[in-house]
């Protein structure tokens, strides 16, 4: 029997790991594709690695990129008059002696020798000379892990787009802070309202409470197309439309889902504690603050991580209302970016979705278990 | 109405004053504004004519319609009974007594936070048929067979697959409802069943489920009502994988033309908010069937305790 538990726990425990390298692989993936410079993004077979290569060009060791591989044995040759006079060329085995233009050998190649050209981590065609190139032997390749950090910076700048051309310089910074405006006074706003009338709900007797209760539980299956057309009106005719506002203000006046959390919990706080105040003459209001409010933080700091992962990830929300880039949140700008650039500057792309995870994950990291029960609470118990 | 009473209204309905604006503007107005314009053909811009059921009708013989439902079923089809599976499958591994449990459940969980455009972005990526990650997994497997990779999202054969297995690694969040409900659980149960003599499966058959049931069934209802919703990933990833074309087109061939999204195209794109409402009320009425169904499940449960 206690084999058995022990085999059975080891088959467990191998699941786990097994499982667990599948959920971190995407994630170590998007940081080694942020770090890699864009032709290792572009090249078989995959590597997780960042790399840099090394090689002597013209006497001088300096940064290389791998090209490609030079599939048959030839030469490295430079001509010698013509046109292309003084021009560096690859010939083949197959082609040599064909009638071509006078040349000097500089080196016979290998197959199998790689294709590699000094790095100039500049724009191309900003003039000055092209990049000069060499083809060489595996082994007279150095490579060496590098990690470039300067891709974020460069992600970054990028995400803004191209500056000279929008009329206000928007970038990063801009973003960064309407994602935090709507985030932060969203989570402000769903934290006083939501209290303030789930209190209302929860520790206040009046006719027509539990009907109303009833309703606003009900509101909370009408899924979110149904309210889009209508809302975009709204948010239309207070000329809200183009604003972060729509983003934030609903938050300042309920959401069922919130009520009904907060109410759950004001619920379980004993009723003694609030007639004792009401015997000493305390109003409501007061009651609120100074009893109910004190007591109930955690479920306050739920709703309020709840919140601002909600604000913080939401696409459809700035799709709809944002309409000019300086008010563009980093979700909707991250998105403008990739449709506007296409799908090659992966680094990029990847570095800009790592900087955009990042507040989410340190925030889940900081308060972990707050966020572990909060789930576990409402999910099992709605 | 006495004077207490009416004072306790008034108290009530002061500490819900913010409520009752909010629900006015932000829901009910639309929701009956919504049922309004479906019966109207109504662009943002006029207003709204009564055309009776005019929309409703051409909905019924409108190819995209019915292809968009076809896929979100599809999809969700596919996406929640996996899913589901999934996060039952971790929730009771990380159930058992081995170390290191809350590092797996962090891992776990943490991809169902990161931002949607994100993850979207990721998996983009993550699916790029040449130098994907997951190819470069396939790759070297099916290759003793001849075969490769599929494109993927480029591909109209695996463009809903992609977004399923993405859908996946998003789990975590019922995992860790399940892992609440499996430690729910009464131990002695579990006790008595193993001094009965009860096997592993026997024990996971008649204690394990009897009591899970519910809140599994529950979640995954709401996972259902989520999944007739997909829109984000869908709308970033069709177009950034195919290039050409709207965003809201559905590429490649249609095959990630989603409810939501031919609804959303409809409303802002060719601004035929009364055709868009018609079928926002349509998925209005298959989300309310659903949640009455959970209601129902979730009742039960509390009758069938003992």
């Amino acid at each position: 029997m206690a084999r058995e538990h022990r085999i059975s726990r080891r088959v467990v425990q191998a699941l786990l790991v097994a499982c667990s390298v599948a959920f971190i692989l995407p994630f170590v993936w998007l940081v080694s594709t942020s770090l890699k410079p864009i032709e290792q993004t572009l090249s078989l077979p995959l590597s997780f690695v960042p790399k840099a290569y090394y090689a002597r060009l013209g006497g001088e060791r300096m940064e290389v990129t791998l090209d490609f591989q030079v599939s048959q044995a030839g030469a490295v040759v430079r001509y010698l008059d013509g046109e292309s006079a003084g021009r560096q060329a690859f010939v083949g085995a197959n082609q040599a002696g064909t009638g071509a233009p006078r040349s000097e050998l500089m080196h016979p190649v290998a197959a199998g020798s790689w294709h590699v050209t000094q790095r100039l981590d500049r724009k191309l065609g900003e003039g000055g000379p092209s990049p000069a190139w060499d083809i060489l032997p595996r082994d007279q390749v150095e490579s060496r892990v590098r990690i470039r950090w300067e891709n974020y910076p460069r992600a970054l700048a990028a995400l803004g787009g191209d500056a000279e051309a929008d009329r206000h310089r928007v970038g990063f910074w801009t973003f960064l802070g309407n994602s935090l405006t709507v985030a932060v006074l969203g989570v402000l706003g769903t934290v006083l309202s939501n209290a303030i009338i789930a209190y209302g709900f929860a520790r206040l007797r009046w006719r027509g409470r539990d009907a109303f209760f009833a309703l606003t539980l009900a509101t909370m299956m009408v899924p979110f197309p149904v309210l889009m057309v209508p809302l975009y009106g709204v948010f239309k005719s207070m000329g809200m439309i183009g604003t972060l506002l729509p983003l934030w203000l609903p938050a300042w006046f309920g959401s069922a889902f919130n009520i009904f959390l907060m109410r759950q919990f004001f619920r379980t706080i004993p009723e003694e504690l609030s007639e004792a105040a009401r015997i000493d003459g305390c109003s409501e209001w007061r009651i609120f603050w100074r009893i109910i409010v004190p007591l109930s933080t955690p479920v306050l700091v739920v709703a309020a991580l709840f919140h601002f992962i909600f604000a913080w990830n939401d696409f459809l929300g700035p799709l709809l209302y944002l309409t000019r880039k300086d008010t563009y949140t980093l979700a909707l700008a991250l998105e403008s970016y990739q449709s506007q650039n296409g799908g090659i500057q992966w680094h990029f792309l990847m570095a800009a979705s790592a900087v955009t995870i990042l507040p989410v994950i340190l925030l889940f990291l900081l308060a972990q278990k707050t966020f572990i029960r909060g789930i576990a609470t409402t999910g099992s118990k709605a | 109405m006495t004077r207490t009473e009416r004072k306790r209204l008034g108290a009530g309905l002061g500490f819900t004053s913010l409520w009752i604006l909010g629900l006015g503007a932000f829901t009910a107005y639309p929701v009956v504004a919504s049922l309004y314009y479906s019966f109207c053909d109504y662009s943002i811009l006029k207003s709204p004519v009564w055309c009776g059921l005019e929309n409703y009708q051409q909905l019924l013989h409108d190819g995209l319609f019915w292809k968009s439902l076809r896929n979100t079923l599809f999809y969700a089809g596919l996406s929640v009974p996996l899913g589901t599976a999934l996060a039952l499958g971790l929730a009771m591994l990380l159930n058992c007594d081995v170390r290191g449990r809350s590092f797996f459940r962090l891992i776990f969980f943490m991809p169902s936070i990161v931002p949607v455009v994100a993850s979207a972005m990721l998996w983009l990526w993550i699916f790029n048929g040449e130098y994907g990650l997951m190819n470069g997994f396939l790759n070297p497997i099916l290759a003793p067979f001849g075969l490769h990779g599929p494109a993927w999202l480029a591909d109209p054969s695996w463009s809903k697959p992609a977004l399923v297995i993405m859908s996946l690694w998003g789990t975590g969040n019922a995992m860790v409802i399940y892992l609440a409900g499996l430690q729910n659980v009464p131990r002695e149960l579990y006790e008595a069943a193993e001094i009965d003599g009860a096997s592993a499966w026997q024990r996971f058959r008649h204690v394990t489920l009897p009591t899970i049931a519910p809140v599994v069934a529950f979640n995954a209802i709401m996972a259902l009502i989520g999944a007739m919703q997909l829109f984000a990933q869908a709308y970033i990833m069709s177009e950034a994988a195919n290039g050409n074309g709207n965003a809201s087109d559905g590429n490649p061939e249609r095959s990630t033309l989603f409810y939501s999204i031919y609804l959303f195209s409809t409303a802002f794109q060719d601004i035929r908010m009364g055709y868009a409402s018609a079928m926002a009320y349509i998925l209005f009425l298959i989300t309310a069937f659903l949640t009455w169904m959970a209601a129902r499940l979730s009742r039960s449960r509390y009758e069938d305790a003992p």
